[in-house]
């Protein structure tokens, strides 16, 4: 078998965990088993150690952000700036282009690679601007039938003067109920950091997706820990009480399928990386290709309001 | 927003000393002091500076409902400890504390009451539970609320009253936004009236859901309403913030809310929007 034949081999099985019924707080351990070397790698780290390595990996200054795969994989990439009343915000961006052969609309955050695209950027951290950008693509998806695809990398929603006074909550929330009210096929993936309101603003989507190395959880690690520890230091501690991993947002039933990442991490080999999220969103879009819109959103609708753990 | 310069680090230093510890009676703006049975007959209000102390959620349903009219809905359902989470205690202890020291199951009340005679849905939030954090329990009680209202076709009027997501729940808390947004969503599907009071603080997750999706928005005065509460902008940007930062009065100004209702009129005023909707 070739590299590239067991690469692909291996990320069907990963996926293949997305296809399990996946019940509120179900385990996987018993399909777990059945993988491989990856798959296997990923249960028995669930220790504190192996969750702290993936805040850091998701957090890898060269771990690839959205535009490295839209340059990868999109097609006739056309990026469309502004929210049409205030502002074009780098950290959050939108386009159209072509996945295999199909239109699709994108929304991605986008870290800076260097200090001064960082800044430009807000570190991946966005506006309300950026969400209204947002709404504006979920619009035009939603008119032409576009598929959308999100791919999520934020730290969280710009913590500023400025944010607040533009209505930075607002905006979170309209964003995620433009999100349920699409008729088209959604599909988002966590490709590095998924931090709290500013991810999950454009992820509520029909397949929710994770990187293995990424991370998704409600508060930083170092906010959780300043708050409950009293002390940022604490944050390893924090990360690991809070399991913001993807094996366990998989167990816990908020995500649907894995993808994997190149030996040692996205950052190691951003083709290998663009490989696998495009296989896998690929066979997400297909999944739903069948499903007609007003399905999808009733399943959508369904899948969010059955999250939770309570007695 | 191109000169922004920050610092995505949360600054490690040791917690400032904890402020005088004042009686929760008196008041924080003007000093004036009162016994409980004075502020419950003034609605939490303080008489002298107009200050809204935080109101517990079942005082405030007293006070929009008619005389024993409150049905209360979901009051069985209780938070899980899913993740089992331990910070410095762990999070069943939290819970039993907040349980004994509030006598609420959790950080919501729900059910159905009426208001001059016609019914409505309520879902309050009570700060003094686990500083109404939200988790799955809020969550799904909320949704129900939304539910009720849709089923009988009935207004939800909804309370919220909190600091954010529900951190020891994990990814699970987060989840609690678009499965409020959701629940919202259909009761805006079903054509069914939403009526917003936010009173202090309305901030975080919270925020970033349903309280934010209103048909009519209002706030107490003086209620703290932000994503990003001021201590975390002012860590995190080092920015200079605003005496009225993520205030209600700011709010307003800005267009996020429709009016500031003080405590006293807000049952006229919950009235009178009902009545338009009917």
């Amino acid at each position: 078998m070739s590299e590239r034949d067991q690469e692909v081999n291996l990320r069907q099985r990963l996926s293949g965990l997305s296809r399990l019924p996946l019940l509120r707080g179900a385990r996987v351990d018993g399909e777990v088993k059945r993988l491989e070397e990856q798959l296997e790698r990923l249960q028995q780290d669930t220790s504190d150690e192996a969750i702290w390595r993936s805040v850091e990996l998701a957090r890898h200054p060269e771990r690839p952000y959205t535009l490295d795969y839209v340059e990868r994989f999109v097609d006739d990439w056309v990026e469309l700036h502004g929210d049409r009343g205030r502002a074009d915000d780098g950290a959050l961006v939108t386009g159209l282009g072509k996945i295999d052969g199909r239109t699709i609309a994108l929304v991605g955050h986008q870290k800076g690679r260097d200090v001064k695209e960082r800044l430009d950027r807000q570190f991946g951290m966005a506006y309300p601007e950026g969400y209204h950008k947002a709404m504006r693509i979920m619009e035009i998806a939603e008119r032409f039938q576009f598929p959308l695809v999100s791919l999520v990398d934020t730290p969280g929603a710009y913590p500023g003067v400025a944010a607040e006074q533009h209505g930075q909550g607002g905006a979170l929330a309209r964003s995620q109920a433009e999100m349920v009210r699409l008729t088209v096929p959604t599909v988002a993936c966590i490709i590095g950091e998924g931090g709290s309101g500013g991810a999950v603003a454009i992820a509520v989507s029909d397949r929710v997706l994770m990187q293995e190395n990424a991370i998704y959880s409600v508060i930083t690690p170092e906010g959780c820990a300043a708050i409950l520890w009293r002390d940022a230091g604490e944050a390893k501690k924090a990360a690991a009480a809070f399991k913001p991993d993807a094996l366990h947002c998989l167990d816990l039933g908020v995500i649907d399928g894995i993808v994997a990442e190149p030996p040692g991490g996205a950052q190691t080999d951003h083709d290998a990386a663009a490989r696998f999220l495009k296989a896998a969103l690929v066979e997400a879009l297909d999944e739903l290709d069948e499903t007609p819109g007003e399905e999808l959103r009733r399943r959508r609708r369904a899948k969010f309001r059955g999250m939770g753990v309570f007695a | 927003m191109s000169d922004a310069r920050i610092d995505v680090q949360v600054e490690h230093r040791d917690a400032p000393p904890p402020a005088e510890k004042k009686h929760p009676n008196t008041c924080p703006k003007c000093g004036s002091h009162y016994r409980d049975d004075e502020l419950d007959a003034a609605l939490w209000v303080c008489a002298h500076c107009g200050h809204h102390y935080p109101m517990r959620a079942r005082k405030r349903i007293e006070w929009y409902a008619d005389a024993g009219s409150f049905q209360e809905e979901a009051a069985d359902v209780r938070s899980e400890d899913p993740l089992d989470f331990f910070d410095l205690r762990p999070y069943t202890e939290r819970l039993s504390e907040a349980e004994l020291n509030t006598g609420q199951s959790e950080a919501i009340v729900i059910g159905q009451a009426t208001l001059d005679g016609h019914p409505f849905e309520l879902a309050v939030m009570d700060f003094s539970f686990m500083g109404g954090s939200m988790g799955s329990a809020v969550g799904e009680k909320f949704s129900r609320a939304c539910d009720a209202a849709v089923e009988r076709g009935i207004p939800l009027v909804s309370v919220p009253s909190s600091g954010g997501a529900r951190m020891q729940e994990g990814i699970l808390s987060l989840m609690q936004l678009p499965k409020t947004v959701v629940a919202v969503e259909e009761l805006h599907d079903a054509r069914v009236p939403l009526i917003t009071v936010m009173s202090h603080p309305t901030t975080a997750g919270v925020l970033a859901s349903f309280a934010s999706l209103g048909d009519v928005t209002i706030a107490e005065p003086g209620a703290l309403i932000a994503f990003t509460g001021p201590r975390v902008v002012q860590q995190t940007t080092r920015e200079k913030l605003p005496d009225d930062f993520g205030l209600a009065e700011q709010n307003l100004r800005f267009g996020h809310i429709d009016a500031i209702v003080p405590r006293s009129a807000q049952r006229a005023y919950l009235a009178r929007v009902l009545r338009l909707f009917r």
